[in-house]
């Protein structure tokens, strides 16, 4: 197990050495100056010169890429050519926003995914299996930025009982997490669906089956417990996503979290802002990915094995 | 059982059969021109009406008129970006699966790379720097998606190129292009069927999510999802003006989500 742990911390810090190059060359194709960002277009060139030294515009490629990675390792991604306040800063003063509405999210799609998923899988052949089935790619095949308009539309607007927009307690919480809950939702009950065919196929459940155990039973005791693992990799990795802002939904919302953020840092060609928000995504999908991959290996012991031999 | 599989499928192709004709027989469709004022109301959105069957927007444009020839350019972007993401999706998957070793390697490890980028935030960045026009949209949306299509072309390649019939071939001197293109390919030509279909919604959706940000084809042509970001300013006094585009959005990615899955289930028979 140590090996294994081992083994996946060394992967994930690989695979954010690459992404962090990868930022690092959006960075160079934007064709915007720096320096002329934060002085401003009028600005005489001694001052330019002055900004791009201060930066280490000035020096080698990578060089400036060494002195970025070790600065994001410090913590420090760098401050804002607009906002003038360091990136990490901004970040963590909108994670609270992203963060309510990510976990409240979540918590929304498996709540309505897993129990549409079990029934589809209980009925399956029947009329209920084929309905759920075209629910559920109903409810994935919405564009979240229209779904968010319209429930604005019906529950603030004609309703009343919905604020406008904005981040102001937990009624403002209820549209925007059900315009990412429910495509979520629709597509976790495909998932949870397909694997509780699979697994209901498998022998031990024949002999739960064989020995006397209703449908209801065996499903609930035997079959849902294996099928609702690789939705725990899923849900990990969609949560990481989640946390990371969600642009679309936000944008809808005027929800303060980091994809507005984000979402701004693109539009004025922000480049340490952008860098910063797609670096700390990455990093929380790789975190995600690691707690996933331990969680599942101390779930399912055959992984464990399979590793290390 | 099967009834109902062809069930999926039949009302998937038709969804996107009725699609295509809408956008290939545009002109004749329509009722209005999409790029004129042809309501008294300039100035004002005008609700739908007799005349104007989904209203027309401040401009004094039939809606109607703009979702049929919307139709044109969402579709064209969104097949365009589906081959564009297969193509890519395709070739990695199977070059990593085919030559496994160090090939399989680097290539599967830049895949994961690229699954921890954000996708939306990276198409973002890009086509804000590279300037939106219809060729970057398209080089976007399949340089960020085609990760999943290699990840699944990969695993069946891997099991295709040992099979004994590829073996047998590459034994008679098959040379590697061949024995890929002609042996591994038609066999795994289900799956990429299948995830055509499903990667056709995603690129739809990919591309209206970045109209809406305002990053799709530029103006006049109206894209479905460009027509719910110019009616967004609207949305308290014409809320139409947004939900019928988003309903050409949902008709399009539910046709080609249900023509994918009703592939997937007759597969799996």
């Amino acid at each position: 197990m140590a090996l294994y742990v081992v083994r996946r911390i060394f992967f994930g810090a690989a695979v954010l050495i690459g992404t962090s190059i990868i930022t690092f060359v959006i960075a160079f194709v934007v064709p915007a100056d720096p320096a002329v960002t934060i002085a401003g277009a009028k600005a005489d060139p001694q001052t330019l010169a002055m900004i791009r030294q201060q930066l280490g515009l000035d020096q080698p490629l990578y060089a400036q890429y060494a002195r970025y990675l070790n600065r994001a390792l410090h913590g420090d991604l760098g401050r804002s050519y607009v906002r003038r306040d360091s990136v990490s800063k901004l970040i963590a003063a909108r994670f609270p926003a992203t963060a309510v509405l990510a976990v409240s999210a979540m918590a929304a799609s498996l709540i309505l995914g897993i129990p549409m998923g079990m029934l589809a899988a209980a009925y399956k052949h029947g009329a209920l299996d084929n309905t759920l089935l075209i629910i559920s790619l109903g409810l994935v095949s919405l564009p979240v930025f229209w779904l968010g308009t319209m429930l604005l539309v019906a529950g603030g607007l004609y309703l009343h009982s919905f604020p406008l927009g904005g981040f102001s307690g937990a009624r403002s919480l209820i549209l925007p997490t059900l315009t990412l809950a429910l495509g979520s939702a629709g597509y976790y009950s495909r998932i949870l669906h397909t694997n509780l065919i699979d697994v209901m196929d498998q022998d031990y459940i024949r002999t739960a089956r064989g020995k006397g155990l209703s449908g209801a039973r065996t499903l609930l005791k035997h079959a849902l417990a294996n099928a609702l693992l690789p939705l725990v990799t899923l849900a990990g990795l969609d949560l990481a996503g989640l946390l990371s802002g969600v642009v679309l939904t936000e944008t809808v919302f005027n929800w303060p979290g980091i994809g507005r953020l984000a979402f701004e840092a693109v539009f004025n060609l922000d480049i340490p802002l952008i860098m910063g928000t797609v670096l700390f995504s990455a990093a929380l999908i790789v975190v995600a990915n690691l707690l996933v991959d331990l969680l599942y290996a101390r779930l399912d012991p055959r992984i464990r094995f399979e590793e290390s031999a | 059982m099967k009834a109902r599989v062809n069930t999926i499928e039949i009302v998937g192709a038709v969804m996107v059969a009725s699609m295509i004709v809408v956008a290939l027989f545009a002109p004749m469709l329509a009722p209005h021109d999409p790029t004129r004022a042809v309501a008294a109301t300039y100035g004002d959105p005008g609700r739908p009406s007799l005349a104007f069957l989904l209203g027309t927007d401040e401009l004094g444009r039939d809606v109607l008129s703009r979702i049929i020839y919307g139709a044109r350019i969402s579709l064209t972007v969104g097949i365009a970006a589906m081959v564009m993401t297969m193509t890519i999706g395709v070739a990695i998957g199977l070059g990593a699966g085919f030559f496994g070793g160090a090939v399989d390697f680097i290539l599967m490890r830049f895949t994961d790379v690229m699954l921890t980028l954000p996708a939306l935030l990276l198409a973002m960045a890009f086509v804000a720097v590279l300037r939106p026009s219809l060729l970057t949209i398209l080089l976007v949306i399949g340089l960020i998606s085609w990760t999943q299509i290699a990840r699944v072309v990969r695993a069946e390649t891997l099991s295709m190129s040992q099979r004994d019939f590829v073996l047998a071939a590459r034994s008679l001197g098959a040379s590697s292009m061949r024995l890929m293109v002609r042996h591994v390919l038609p066999n795994i030509l289900p799956t990429i069927v299948v995830m055509a279909a499903l990667s056709t919604s995603s690129t739809l959706l990919l591309d209206a999510g970045l109209s809406f940000l305002g990053l799709g084809v530029p103006p006049p042509i109206p894209s479905w999802g460009r027509m719910i970001e110019e009616a967004q300013i609207y949305f308290r006094t014409a809320p139409w003006l947004a939900a019928f585009p988003g309903l050409a959005i949902f008709y399009a990615v539910l046709g080609f989500n249900l023509l994918g899955y009703g592939f997937l289930r007759r597969q799996r028979q």
